[in-house]
């Protein structure tokens, strides 16, 4: 249950960075100039945390999606589901782990 | 009356006051549609942040030139022309299957969704359109190279 809530709340947040995501992408058609001043804002610790956030929210709701896929789709997905669970978010974790410290030190460490 | 809190997204609204039986195969569609793309998505987006976050010096050393250089391969056009596409499609729908299950109002539902669908519409063109017309060796009115090119790019 926690976990369809998560994958709602997930999903809405991402959605919404994606809106954001594109619209910025978009000033590398005005000038190079306009594209490094506001990706340059991507480049401070305040933003940096955004990103961790925005990274754990991706891993969860990609794991998380692909177990419904099995549960929906693989006639034993019901039966393992909460099994799968685990290791959709132990998945996560582990590659958020693996992630952290390189891009907390990338923003927080100067440049 | 208790109403318990229930998993609703796969299945078709319940009909209560002014809601639609939609049991369409265009919804059996979006839901096939939601599994298949997020299958895609995952290898798509995990590319993208792998390679946007991670192996090319992380985000710090993201600029026009990083973009422009990574663009100048089909393989990545092609790559961000199918990640507007299909995680917009999917997001929008996400977000209609969200606004469905928790706007009761049926004025309140089609508002939200019209609004989610000229954001989608507007969103999805300007982002078509970049890709399609992206310049990475841009000049200014005088002919020159503006600042902050690749170093590729060699002067007109």
């Amino acid at each position: 249950m926690w976990s369809w809530v998560l994958h709602r709340i997930t999903g809405f947040l991402i959605f919404f960075f994606l809106l954001v995501h594109i619209l910025d992408t978009a000033l590398v058609r005005v000038s190079p100039e306009a594209y490094d001043a506001v990706i340059g804002t991507y480049h401070t610790p305040i933003m940096g945390l955004g990103e961790a956030g925005l990274v754990a929210a991706i891993l969860f709701h990609a794991f998380n999606g692909l177990r419904i896929v099995l549960v929906d789709f693989w006639s034993k997905g019901p039966r393992y589901q909460k099994l799968m669970l685990w290791i959709a978010v132990g998945l996560a974790l582990v590659l958020l782990a693996g992630f952290l410290p390189f891009h907390l030190m990338n923003v927080f460490g100067g440049n | 009356m208790t109403v318990i809190a229930d998993p609703k997204a796969p299945r078709a609204p319940r009909p209560g006051p002014g809601r639609r039986v939609t049991r369409t195969n265009l919804e059996s569609a979006g839901w096939v549609f939601m599994r298949v793309s997020g299958v895609v998505l995952v290898v798509l987006v995990l590319g993208h942040l792998l390679t946007n976050l991670v192996t090319n010096g992380g985000v710090n050393a993201i600029d026009f030139a990083f973009v422009a250089g990574k663009w100048s391969s089909p393989v990545w056009q092609v790559w961000a022309l199918l990640l507007l596409w299909l995680a917009m499609i999917h997001g929008a729908n996400g977000l209609r299957t969200i606004i469905n299950d928790y706007a009761e109002k049926t004025v309140t539902r089609l508002w939200l969704k019209s609004l989610v669908a000229v954001a989608f519409t507007l969103v999805v063109v300007l982002g078509t359109l970049v890709i399609f017309t992206f310049d990475p060796c841009p000049v200014d009115s005088s002919g020159a190279l503006m600042t902050g090119v690749p170093s590729f790019c060699t002067a007109p």
